[in-house]
């Protein structure tokens, strides 16, 4: 329960501290919005096109608003040694870990959930009529990129060249959660949609066996 | 300060080795501090002395020796309070009040009323009045004001400064030394890095300097004090 209540306290901070600043979910939101466009105009893609190659395109869009999204996590915990005092504060360092990962999934599935709306209407792509099953494969999909982004920024934070390190370790290890991603997605925007559990049961087991590491190295990664 | 309700602890440093690949940060480092000490390291940079703190404070683990919490000379059984903790990096959020920091390490630490302990750290350090303000919008001192005031919310028995009084203008290091002087008078045992003589310095009971991660000096006063804060300017 120590652990629960402990993450309970930091989600709220994250979320504070990020609604005070708006830094991460504005920043994010044009990024994707830009991609999604540039996107859009180099294409110019017809329906048919959309509803194939529109989905990796919106979860490649996704994995680089994560990967600049996730950048500071831990990174700005360095500028006053607030990590040090975390450190003192928690009796299990997981806690550290599961608020921050939590908050990046949410920020990172109302990035999504925003952007939504304007890649149906560029892409010609219809998204209402499966909207529920999209949200649990944005949320599916962002648990697993928050997570292994999550415990990859306490890794670059310390090092050299952090600023590079992040995308570099984080896009490849990501690859498993794009590819599934990507097919549930374009399965649900196809002509006669349906949802690919193989898929959906792939992106939860990912979630749950990065979830197991991370907490049983989480204490490891935070060690100076 | 608020009335003590810790319990007097000591410690002891048995033959600690930090090691960062192949440079030794601290080599076969053994100390006793008795409860209640008030213990200055001095050294040159790299000497040694933020490794030996952060080691007390559980933030770094030695590559060989252990660090053991005392209690009338015996090793303190089950999970030991963490240390009261201040460097020259604040170890609070800029982008929250000064109160919203409090609450938030007294929550983390599982103060029974948090809201009474900042209310009553937020009136000890003097910022009452500005509990509402971003730490962000704060001064130098005010902001190593609410640095001390995290360190002692869970009210820890010992007390680590890694040179705490950077930075600041000399009213605020007067103010540090004036807190400083209260808690080691509770019978807090207070364990610091400092760069050469302050007023903070004169409230050691004991000067110890390190030299390339070894103890080259320990004395409890006489003329040899002196000279190992003096050696710290060198």
């Amino acid at each position: 329960m120590a652990l629960l209540s402990s993450a309970a306290v930091l989600l709220g901070k994250e979320l504070r501290t990020e609604f005070r600043s708006r830094e991460l979910l504005t920043t994010t939101t044009v990024f994707v919005l830009i991609v999604i466009v540039l996107f859009s105009f180099s294409f110019d893609p017809t329906s048919e096109e959309s509803r194939r190659f529109g989905a990796g395109l919106l979860w490649l869009a996704f994995l680089f608003a994560a990967s600049l999204m996730l950048q500071p996590c831990f990174l700005r915990e360095q500028s006053n040694d607030t990590l040090s005092a975390l450190r003192l504060s928690v009796s299990d360092p997981f806690a550290i870990f599961l608020a921050k990962l939590v908050a990046n999934t949410l920020f990172l599935l109302l990035t999504e959930l925003l952007l939504l709306p304007v890649f149906a209407v560029m892409y010609n792509v219809q998204v209402l009529p499966m909207l529920h099953w999209l949200v649990l494969v944005f949320f599916l999909g962002s648990l697993g990129v928050s997570i292994t982004g999550t415990a990859l920024s306490a890794i670059s934070a310390q090092a050299r060249m952090r600023e590079l390190l992040l995308p570099l370790l984080l896009l490849p290890l990501l690859t498993p959660i794009l590819v599934a991603s990507t097919e549930v997605t374009a399965a649900l925007f196809d002509r006669s949609p349906y949802v690919q559990w193989k898929g959906v049961g792939f992106l939860a087991v990912f979630d749950l066996a990065f979830l197991t590491i991370l907490w049983l190295l989480g204490e490891y990664l935070l060690e100076e | 300060m608020t009335p003590t309700v810790f319990s007097p602890t000591g410690i002891r440093f048995e033959n600690i080795d930090k090691r960062y690949g192949g440079l030794y940060a601290l080599r076969r480092v053994s100390l006793e501090i008795a409860a209640g000490e008030c213990v200055v390291f001095a050294g040159r940079n790299g000497s040694g002395k933020t490794t030996l703190l952060r080691i007390a404070a559980r933030l770094v683990r030695p590559s060989s020796g252990s660090v053991s919490f005392l209690n009338g000379g015996e090793e303190r059984g089950g999970t030991v309070p963490p240390a009261g903790f201040v460097a020259h990096a604040t170890m609070v959020y800029d982008e929250l009040t000064a109160e919203e920091n409090l609450l938030l390490f007294a929550r983390l630490q599982g103060i029974a009323e948090p809201g009474a302990r900042a209310e009553t750290l937020l009136r000890e350090v003097g910022l009452a009045e500005r509990r509402s303000s971003l730490v962000r919008t704060f001064s130098r001192g005010m902001r190593q004001r609410v640095a001390i005031a995290r360190a002692l919310v869970n009210e820890p028995a010992v007390v680590l400064l890694d040179e705490p009084t950077t930075g600041l203008d000399p009213e605020g290091a007067s103010w540090f030394a004036q807190t400083l002087r209260h808690l080691r008078d509770s019978g807090r045992t207070m364990l610091m890095s400092l760069h050469g003589e302050s007023e903070v310095s004169t409230l050691a009971t004991r000067a110890i300097r390190l030299d390339a991660g070894t103890v080259v000096a320990d004395t409890l006063t006489g003329a040899n004090f002196r000279s190992i804060l003096a050696f710290a300017n060198v």
